[in-house]
């Protein structure tokens, strides 16, 4: 059973580069720890904060014109894990939320897609994704269902 | 990250030393797979075994190589752990290569 009366959200700060993303990432886990959750979930987390993470950092971040940071906060209540992301980069694209299908992989290999996967990842693997702009700031609230 | 090749019945095996194929490396995983395979013959198995993480572009740069392989080399995997299999499931990219449990399943199979 998840040890939720031990547990403290906690929010984790990072440079918004690539090389980063590792690091923020181990140390979300670390702390999570304490939730005693599965190996699938923890991997589900993991995941979801990669892609999340990457889109941040190749999409929304390159607008900005200069270094910058994004913060995750976690915070476990009745309703699951709540991961917050925030960052000052561009808005998403009409303030909503990218839905794409899963990319098409019969197709032959020359055609095989190298990418579009990390939305429909996302999507698949939360409960809930939400999208937020406030204060010239993106607000990217996912929800997992884990320690259930 | 370091990739490691060896070859077993004309089948060259390349052992991804290095904990994450994810968008920090993908592209070095790239080039990499370009480079060691580059002017050989056969089947390429990719060993998995020690990567831990992979992230979608880590996926897609995976996907990269079979395409730079492809048409007269074919690229299989092995040894995929829990996360890295998650992956592939998900995108259901485990339908479009052939995967096998271990390096010696594989090699058992392709011989």
């Amino acid at each position: 059973m998840p040890n939720r009366e031990k547990f403290t959200s906690f929010t984790v700060s990072l440079a918004g580069v690539e090389t980063a993303v590792c690091n923020a990432i181990s140390q979300t886990a670390a702390q999570l720890a304490i939730l005693g959750l599965s190996e699938d979930e923890m991997i589900t987390i993991q995941l979801v904060l990669a892609e999340a993470l990457n889109n941040i950092i190749e999409h929304a971040l390159p607008y900005v014109g200069k270094p910058t940071g994004i913060r995750i906060k976690a915070d476990y209540n009745a309703c699951g894990l709540d991961l917050v992301i925030t960052d000052e980069g561009a808005p998403m694209r009409n303030h909503a939320l990218p839905n794409p299908p899963a990319p098409d992989i019969n197709v032959d290999i020359a055609m095989m897609p190298e990418g579009g996967f990390g939305w429909f990842m996302i999507r698949s693997l939360v409960q809930d994704v939400s999208y937020r702009r406030k204060d010239g700031l993106n607000h990217l609230t996912l929800r997992l269902a884990v320690g259930g | 990250m370091e990739l490691v090749t060896s070859t077993q019945s004309d089948i060259q095996i390349v052992a991804v030393h290095g904990p994450r194929i994810d968008a920090a490396v993908a592209l070095m995983f790239k080039d990499g797979m370009r480079n060691i395979t580059e002017g050989r013959n056969g089947t390429v198995l990719l060993d998995l075994n020690q990567v831990d993480f992979i992230d979608s572009s880590g996926l897609g740069a995976i996907v990269a190589a079979m395409k730079d392989l492809s048409p007269d080399r074919r690229l299989v995997l092995a040894g995929l752990r829990p996360a890295v299999d998650k992956v592939f499931r998900l995108t259901r990219m485990d339908t479009v290569f052939g995967v096998f449990s271990t390096v010696e399943a594989a090699l058992t199979d392709l011989r």
